[in-house]
């Protein structure tokens, strides 16, 4: 799975992280902050093994 | 009170038997439909929302057919297709292919090829696994491939690191076969009731040696590389190489019985459960009228066709809007298992009606 451009986005209501933006495999998802969703699970996996960084929300 | 004793039954004109009953008791009709015997989804290969075909695959993923897993780790470079080539008389319309477009004749000793099926712990409970009472499963299934020789079928308990291998043997070249393997109850180790996978089914079609230098484990034991596909052929050993499969079905009991035609519509909201595309361009006229007192922001919500199993990934493509171009940025997008909620912010007022089109990608897979 080619993961980047990973991105925390907030929640323009409350002002708090709600999902990772992410162009995985070529197309840009949103990806919820869930153990379980195979994308997260990736995306933290890469994370903790340095292959990843996610940029902080605007 | 008297009782008959027999492990089939057949009809007056049948020379093979129509019923058969397993050491446990389970029952198999062997041409009757009972529903939801098949512990597989889309194991006839009828659902492919991802697409028909796939080329130059070299990686993990999902590529084309619902529900079905290619694990391509370092072997050959792949084209996975929908294929019209089915066993004859048999009922199945598609068949899944693999072909082998980069050759890999001397695999690395990690490398593996692998197409697999992950079911939830929660759909598994009755095979009592982990108990005395461990019930048995079959594998029955179409198979055809011009590389002949042994392969190998694994289940997985993921649970509990647990596995159980079969060989079995495409035998004539290009020539439709059907094989069946049956593997014990385990009554060791409990499946999770849960939404997480449990068991995977795995069709190993290539494998090093980190995978092939031991002793095939063929009951069920703790999980072990070497032990795991021993004997199997290297499907990728020559671009002339090509594997097809359909009619895949997993059941309790010691018999295959015949495969469990279901009607599409029920395999597709199978499928969705897991992946869902939206199927056509416009996602249909959606509720985004001012919804704050300012009304500078607006929602759109997305209902989901079939409730996921878990929260999913969401990916949109091709969105437009009907509001006046009012719409300045996308903000906030909220996802559970029923749908997506997406704010935009507005450069003004929206007093009139709204709509957004295009299409959108939910994966909530194993």
């Amino acid at each position: 799975m080619e993961i980047t451009n990973a991105k925390y986005v907030n929640n323009t209501y409350m002002d708090e992280v709600d999902h990772i933006e992410a162009t995985i495999d070529g197309e840009v998802w949103s990806v919820p902050l869930v153990e379980g969703n195979r994308f997260y699970n990736e995306i933290m996996r890469q994370v903790e093994a340095g292959e990843l960084t996610i940029q902080d929300a605007d | 009170m008297s009782f008959v004793k027999a492990g089939g039954f057949r009809g007056l004109q049948s020379d093979s038997d129509d019923i058969k009953i397993d050491t446990s008791g389970n029952v198999a009709f062997i041409n009757n439909n009972i529903v939801n015997k098949n512990l597989l989804i889309n194991g006839g290969m009828n659902v492919w929302q991802r697409s028909t075909s796939a080329s130059s695959l070299t990686s993990n993923g999902y590529h084309s057919v619902d529900r079905w897993q290619s694990t391509i780790g370092a072997i050959g470079t792949w084209t996975q297709s929908r294929s019209t080539d089915v066993p004859s008389d048999q009922g199945f319309s598609y068949s899944l292919k693999m072909d082998c477009t980069a050759a890999d004749a001397s695999p690395a000793s990690t490398d593996l090829l692998i197409i697999r099926q992950q079911i939830e712990g929660q759909n598994l409970q009755h095979l009592l696994k982990g108990s005395s009472s461990a019930k048995s499963l079959t594998l029955s299934f179409w198979v055809k491939s011009n590389k002949t020789g042994t392969y190998v079928a694994e289940l997985q308990d993921t649970d509990n690191s647990r596995a159980i291998s079969k060989s079995y043997t495409v035998d004539s070249a290009n020539t439709w076969e059907k094989k069946t393997i049956t593997y014990d109850g385990d009554t060791t180790g409990t499946l999770n009731n849960d939404n997480d996978d449990s068991l995977h089914v795995l069709f190993w079609l290539g494998a090093g040696t980190n995978y092939t230098s031991g002793s095939l484990q063929t009951s069920w034991a703790g999980s072990t590389d070497v032990n795991k596909a021993v004997g199997q052929v290297n499907l990728a050993d020559s671009t002339s190489n090509e594997w097809y499969i359909t009619g895949c079905q997993l059941e309790v009991g010691e018999n295959a019985s015949g495969f469990e035609f279901e009607p599409f519509s029920t395999t597709e909201n199978k499928c969705m459960r897991y992946y869902e595309v939206s199927a056509r361009s416009a996602m249909g006229v959606l509720t985004m009228g001012p919804s704050r007192n300012d009304a500078t922001q607006v929602d759109a919500f997305i209902a989901f066709k079939v409730r996921k199993r878990a929260t999913p990934g969401v990916s949109e493509s091709g969105v437009s809007f009907n509001t006046n171009g009012n719409i300045s940025t996308q903000g906030t997008r909220q996802i559970d298992n029923d749908g997506f909620n997406t704010a935009y912010i507005l450069n003004g007022n929206q007093t009139s009606y709204a709509s957004k089109n295009g299409t959108y990608k939910a994966d909530a897979e194993l």
